[in-house]
């Protein structure tokens, strides 16, 4: 795998990343996103749903939180989880936890790490951790590692995480040389820390020294990390790691946060976000056209000032606060009989095939084919916001389109 | 538009029902031993090939699978449930989006029920009298009337191409003077649809047979709607948790007395024993929540039976639902994958969900070309062999009512004298 830096602005990097996978012939371009799957499948997609998009991520990410439960089926099965799962043709990256699930605090230690399965809490030693890595198969996988920090987590704790994950990702890369099946599978080491700066830092050093294909940073999704305090952590952090590898950064994905993230340094994200979105009934509706027509943004202004006015209104969804202003609340009763696509001009299959008003009816008669509308709409925006972006960078015009993105913020 | 425009057309070939409705039903085949038969159906969206199996999307969706994952698996036509439409969203919306196949965006033909099979699903919540079904809406509690006219007035606004009249539906197990009063009331009820029907050009109003499981009542009810000029008839009333032997005989003794250039509609019947011994008895259309509501907890229907994929026995069984099946579900992913699935979400529903709807629409495929090749009676014999391998274990009913039809199945008892306890 190597990493080609086509350019770097403003400290985002343009590159692309070639030789991806074990066959060595996919390629990933950066800054861009992971697939975000649960055992292998996009929520609420089929094969045949998820390929009505034209261009997906390169490389598919699935956390072991879905994936330890079937390690003896997955051992019996011996094709690895690609072939398991349907997915011949895909670069996979095992990650540990799901960004998307909550994960109770309290339960590392310095021997094991826990994942939480569909049955429940399933603790994993390193040498357990790597015998599951080995009857999955992936072409990418992060080492285990303890991000159990919070925001008020004491130092000793937080310095506890850092050294509990560079001896995991000692003894995984120990095993790794030695596990016959893990040939040609990236390992990438993570970095910890949670937000002491010198713990960040010191954390990257060691993990740069270790033989990686990349990094991973972690413990940085939390809400209550500010994005001015991520950012801190993340350009010190970037600093100290060789630029010839790529970073990814799991549980962080609002556009204006990626925005920012990007300009930290972070090459790849995840795409969490656009399922949150879905999963609270909404659609990706922001901007992040590079050229618009002035025409339709004089629209879309006047449009985001009645949203504004609506939603000191009668507004009583219960997650409303979650609700950010990159996307429109579909249940809203305003879409009833408003029979435009979600978005202009959007080419995702329910863009083309339906309109507003029948995305609110599947809503409010909690119909299972909304989710999956939703969530190929959503894919298509957030999939085509990074080829924006990364257009963007080529052209110069990384400001002009933070501006488009940042002007919706209320 | 362009599948419209052509069906038309052709429908000008063939002698057209009735004078006005936009259906024509033409007779491929019949089977010279029993009543089945293979119709084409040439409707305003297409023609349908019978017999069919019509998928439900109660509320103008299927379910989770797409308008074109429904179209690519060969369906031609799927169903509409009016009550629902007609409290959510409504049909003034649905007039407004142009009809509920602009509404979900299916360019095939659709068949909306009445909403009357509602009452008995919510009886507690209604009356019936001469006027229509007095119910409360469960959304807001209001009262509303589902008159005859209202309910063909919802009807005309959801555009589908078959629309079902408004009948008295009594439970099939409910005997005595109720039953024959609903018989009459859906006689009347089916004037009053007629005559409300704005768009009898573009909408085929389908009677339905009514009368219980009384053979009187039936005949007198099959003997006065057939005196009306509708483009088709669905035999009511049944499937509703009656003995199987009364079940079929109320379906042979209907076939028995309708028109045979109009098409038969058996309503609510989806399981496959069923579908393929109806028919056998001569029914062209059917049906059914079964298949789709059953994959939803993970039950897949296969030749042999169903697989309970939740069941601990899958977990890995790395082989397709059904080797044979040439599904995209099958094509691509093990019972395996799909037990590991349904732990996590609701994409493996959807799996389920297509199998068993391409599991219906290939059965009946293959009963129409063996009906067409004329080797139903044999692929009848194959399909219960391979449903019911073990010797004397087919259902009594199924057995008397393909032998009412000269279909005889190997090594099946005639029930007489026989010391299966499964007799």
């Amino acid at each position: 795998m190597r990493l080609e830096l086509r350019r770097v602005l403003q400290g985002c990097r343009r590159g692309v990343l070639t030789g991806v996978g074990r066959s060595g012939d996919h390629s990933l371009e950066l800054p861009g996103c992971l697939l975000y799957t649960r055992c292998g499948t996009v929520p609420h997609l089929t094969h045949q749903t998820l390929h009505t998009l034209q261009h997906l991520p390169a490389v598919t990410l699935i956390p072991m939180d879905s994936l330890a439960e079937h390690q003896e089926v997955l051992e019996e099965f011996g094709g690895g989880m690609g072939k398991f799962a349907g997915l011949q043709n895909s670069v996979i990256f095992c990650s540990l936890h799901d960004s998307v699930a909550p994960h109770p605090t309290g339960y590392n230690t310095n021997k094991t790490v826990s994942v939480w399965g569909s049955g429940g809490r399933i603790e994993l030693s390193v040498a357990q951790y790597m015998a599951l890595q080995r009857a999955i198969r992936p072409d990418w996988y992060q080492s285990l590692a303890d991000g159990d920090t919070q925001q008020l987590s004491t130092h000793k704790r937080v310095r506890k995480s850092v050294d509990r994950t560079l001896s995991n990702l000692d003894q995984c890369l120990n095993l790794h040389i030695s596990t016959e099946g893990l040939r040609g599978s990236e390992v990438f080491g993570v970095v910890e820390g949670g937000v002491m700066l010198e713990e960040r830092v010191r954390s990257a050093q060691e993990t740069a020294k270790r033989p990686v294909g990349g990094f991973v940073l972690d413990g940085l999704h939390s809400r209550t990390v500010s994005q001015e305090l991520r950012s801190q952590l993340i350009a010190a952090v970037t600093k100290e790691l060789p630029e010839d590898k790529p970073r990814v950064l799991l549980g962080v994905g609002r556009p204006d946060e990626v925005l920012e993230c990007v300009e930290a340094g972070v090459d790849l994200f995840e795409t969490v976000f656009p399922f949150q979105v879905t999963e609270r009934g909404c659609a990706l509706c922001f901007s992040y056209d590079l050229d618009p027509d002035p025409e339709s943004s004089v629209l879309e202004s006047r449009e985001k000032e009645t949203k504004i006015q609506q939603k000191s209104g009668d507004d009583t969804l219960e997650n409303q606060e979650e609700i950010t202003q990159f996307e429109m609340n579909l249940k809203d009763k305003r879409y009833r009989d408003d029979f435009r696509p979600l978005v202009k001009g959007c080419q995702c299959y329910c863009c083309k095939n339906h309109q507003r008003a029948y995305l609110h009816h599947l809503l409010v008669t909690n119909e299972l084919l909304a989710g999956v509308l939703l969530m190929l709409h959503n894919l298509e925006q957030y999939c085509s916001f990074f080829q924006s972006l990364r257009e963007a960078l080529e052209g110069d015009k990384l400001n002009a389109l933070k501006k488009r993105i940042l002007q919706r913020r209320e | 538009m362009a599948a419209s425009m052509e069906s038309k057309a052709e429908m000008g070939a063939v002698r057209a029902v009735s004078a006005a409705a936009p259906l024509a039903l033409r007779i491929l085949a019949e089977c010279p031993v029993s009543k089945a038969r293979a119709c084409d159906l040439i409707l305003p969206h297409g023609t349908v090939n019978t017999p069919v199996f019509m998928p439900v999307g109660t509320q103008g969706t299927m379910k989770g699978i797409t308008a074109d994952q429904l179209q690519d698996l060969g369906c031609k036509i799927c169903l509409g449930n009016t009550y629902h439409l007609g409290m959510r969203p409504g049909p003034e919306l649905i007039e407004k989006a142009n009809g509920l196949h602009k509404f979900m965006n299916w360019k095939r033909n659709l068949l909306t029920d009445s909403g009357g099979f509602q009452m008995v699903s919510l009886v507690q919540l209604s009356e019936v009298t001469e006027e229509g079904v007095q119910f409360q809406s469960p959304y807001d509690g209001k009262e509303i009337l589902l008159s005859p006219e209202k309910s063909i007035a919802i009807q005309n606004s959801l555009g589908s191409d078959i629309m079902m009249q408004l009948d008295d539906v009594v439970s099939s197990t409910i005997t005595g003077p109720r039953v024959e009063e609903a018989m009459k009331r859906s006689i009347r009820w089916l004037d009053r649809c007629i005559a409300a029907n704005k768009n009898p050009d573009r909408q085929n109003l389908f009677a339905i047979i009514q009368g219980g499981l009384n053979a009187k009542l039936r005949k007198a009810c099959l003997d006065e709607m057939t005196k009306r000029d509708v483009p088709g008839f669905a035999i009511g009333g049944l499937s509703g948790g009656e003995e199987k032997d009364d079940f079929w005989k109320m379906v042979t003794l209907s076939t028995d007395n309708l028109p045979r250039n109009k098409p038969r509609y058996l309503m609510g019947v989806g399981y496959a024993v069923e579908l393929v011994v109806c028919s056998a008895l001569g029914c062209d259309m059917f049906d059914c929540v079964f298949p789709t509501r059953t994959a939803r907890f993970g039950s897949a229907l296969v030749p042999w039976g169903s697989l309970q994929l939740k069941k601990k026995q899958f977990a890995k069984d790395f082989q397709p639902i059904d080797p044979d099946c040439q599904c995209p579900t099958c094509k691509r992913h093990s019972r395996a994958y799909l037990h590991a699935l349904f732990k996590t979400d609701t994409a493996a529903m959807h799996h389920v969900t297509v199998h068993n709807i391409s599991y219906q629409l290939t059965l009946m495929r293959s009963v129409r070309e063996s009906i067409i090749e004329g080797r139903f009676p044999e692929f009848v014999r194959t399909f219960m062999k391979r449903m019911f391998p073990v010797e004397g274990t087919y259902p009594s009913w199924a057995v008397d009512a393909l032998a009412s039809v000269n279909i005889t199945l190997d090594g099946a008892c005639s029930g007489q004298g026989c010391d299966s306890a499964l007799c």
